[in-house]
């Protein structure tokens, strides 16, 4: 050995990149420890579109389906709900629809494909809650009884699922992609021509 | 004693021992509030032993976890004892905690130089709270679904990466058995890890600085200006008495110990009372809807977190937007944290303190416990009127600390603790 000078420039480059290829390996080895926190295969492939018949659903009935472990709604509006859809739009945050809460095509003021038809996520976007179908006395308002109304925080949507203003909750509640099959089966879950 | 003496030589059981138990210098005037810290010690043993024994029965996966609840409940030996300690164990936690907390606001124990004690300490509180709420899903009832949905939610508020954070941290696109899983090891295994590591250094940075007082004045004096005569009369460790002389000190052990023993006993049969006599305790410690299986299509009428988290869900919901309101909460534990750097009273104990900052901590302490209340109940129209106010004062509390502290009347502050 001998007692050449310490070079220190080299030793401080060393000292760096060792430390650089060490911190590199840590962040790669950190991977697969944040990746098994993903939705796993399973869960991915129950997550998938469910099919659901809506010949059979009366005027004014709600219909639950189950996709992705979410309540979805699907209702078959009356016109009186229709008609207090326009009678409402003063008291809404959002009655255009402007926040991405629903595919292109639902953007209107009914929010969904065909007026008769609604489908939508059950789930408030407060916090998670499932709101509640009321029929009767919904708003102190002429002409509209029905819509959504969240009991964990008061949240309160219209019969096209449009949040009001002056609740918790900020935003619509989301609509699904979905679209008809045929006139007795709809697909929630999955966009027209995809896969 | 040879034996000890062979230990020595290996291991310094002794001097720790000494350093930290037998001739540790813990001042002479500890009254009642300094029972909350060793009580937390023996309740996070509790909740470490109860818990070991309750996974022995439990099952952590959807299809089994309520059930299996069930079955520690009726068919296991005194698992309905064991799981009534560990959920009693969990409130009583937060009890002393926030007793010990509040301890420390009272005295200035998070002033200089126990910042990072303080810090310690706040992180012990964040850890517990995440420990708590894992905890609180295993059951797998409907309180426990649904509270953690709500919880795991206010990710979602965070911009752009929200929705992703979410389905990341459930492992699913709601919460499923992959959540509840995860939430498992790390109820059992990664938190309990992180919350002893904790208190270890909670410990260890206390006996660096000292333990404060009620009197708020340091019982360690420069080294040689006390009289011999005039120091406390008992050995202590080198440690302490080589830079300072101690004034008005005990020894750790027998003197606190003994006290701390006297408080245990009450201590123990209160929890007893709760265990045996009303372990929901009215539905705040166990709530009613958890006694019913998880149900992902139907929401309970009312969601409330268990009591402990009320207060902090109270500023979320008074907040009328949902990523500010995230973030009054995360405020409302960051200000504590920052407490040391917001208070720049001279005094550390509200002894001799200005009456604006007793009133101001008092009118802290009813804000905090209101909260707590309407943190439990729906949110009517006067309930939130009555948070929001709640949570002005709440964070007032702070701002006006930092502002009237630097200039505050102090009464004149003791040399030596009162004899």
């Amino acid at each position: 050995m001998s007692n050449a000078p310490v070079d220190k420039g080299r030793r401080r480059f060393l000292t760096v990149a060792t430390a650089v290829v060490g911190g590199v390996g840590a962040v790669g080895a950190a991977v697969p420890f944040i990746a098994s926190w993903n939705p796993s295969a399973k869960a991915r492939i129950a997550g998938a579109a469910v099919e659901m018949k809506i010949d059979k659903i009366d005027p004014g009935q709600l219909v639950r389906a189950e996709w992705r472990g979410s309540p979805v709604w699907v209702i078959r509006r009356t016109q009186a709900m229709l008609d207090s859809l326009p009678l409402v739009e003063g008291n809404l945050r959002d009655p255009e629809s402007n926040e991405p809460q629903q595919p292109e095509y639902a953007k209107n003021q009914h929010r969904s494909i065909d007026p008769e038809w609604f489908v939508a996520v059950g789930i408030c976007t407060h916090l998670g809650c499932s709101p509640q179908f009321i029929q009767r006395d919904f708003v102190d308002m002429e002409g509209v009884d029905s819509g959504f109304f969240c009991p964990c925080h008061g949240s309160r949507f219209d019969i096209a699922g449009r949040v009001f203003s002056g609740v918790p909750a900020p935003t619509n509640l989301v609509i699904p992609p979905h679209y008809f099959v045929d006139d007795a089966t709809i697909l929630i879950g999955e966009e027209e021509g995809a896969a | 004693m040879s034996f000890m003496n062979w230990i020595d030589k290996r291991i310094p059981f002794s001097n720790t021992m000494k350093l930290h138990v037998t001739e540790y210098p813990a001042p002479k005037n500890f009254n009642f509030w300094y029972l909350m810290g060793s009580l937390a010690i023996v309740v996070l043993v509790n909740q470490i032993v109860t818990g070991i024994w309750l996974t022995m029965n439990y099952n952590p996966s959807a299809e089994g976890a309520f059930a299996s609840i069930e079955y520690i409940m009726r068919d296991v030996e005194y698992g309905w004892l064991l799981r009534y300690m560990h959920s009693t164990g969990a409130s009583a936690f937060f009890v002393v905690i926030y007793l010990h907390m509040f301890r420390g606001m009272m005295y200035g124990s998070y002033q200089k130089p126990r910042e990072l004690l303080w810090i310690f300490g706040m992180l012990i509180f964040l850890v517990l709270m995440a420990e708590a709420f894992m905890g609180y899903l295993l059951p797998w009832g409907q309180m426990s679904y649904w509270g953690a949905q709500v919880i795991i939610s206010l990710f979602s508020a965070i911009p752009v990466v929200g929705d992703e954070l979410t389905t990341w941290i459930r492992g699913d696109y709601v919460i499923s058995g992959a959540t509840l899983n995860r939430f498992f090891a790390l109820h059992v295994i990664a938190l309990p890890l992180v919350i002893v590591i904790l208190v270890f250094l909670h410990l260890i940075a206390l006996h660096e600085v000292g333990s404060n007082n009620p009197e708020g004045v340091d019982n360690k004096k420069p080294k040689g200006t006390v009289k011999p005569e005039d120091q406390a009369q008992f050995k202590f460790h080198p440690r302490y008495t080589d830079k300072y002389d101690i004034v008005d000190a005990i020894p750790f052990h027998p003197y606190y110990t003994v006290k701390d023993i006297v408080g245990l006993v009450v201590f123990l049969i209160l929890c007893s009372l709760v265990i045996f006599y009303a372990p929901t305790m009215g539905g705040f410690f166990l709530e009613p809807p958890n006694f019913e299986a998880a149900d992902p299509m139907r929401t309970p009428e009312h969601i409330a977190p268990v009591w402990y988290f009320t207060p902090f869900y109270a500023i979320l919901r008074a907040v009328p937007d949902k990523l500010l309101g995230v973030v009054a909460m995360g405020g409302a534990i960051v200000m504590l944290a920052l407490l040391p750097w917001l208070d720049r009273s001279k005094a550390r104990s509200i002894r001799y303190r200005s009456t604006l900052h007793k009133v101001n901590l008092t009118q802290f302490a009813i804000s905090f416990v209101i909260l707590g209340y309407l943190g439990a109940m729906p949110a009517t129209d006067l309930y939130t009127l009555m948070a929001r106010i709640c949570t002005v004062l709440y964070f007032g509390f702070f701002i006006f600390l930092f502002l009237y502290s630097k200039n505050e009347k102090i009464k004149p502050l003791p040399e030596r603790l009162l004899k």
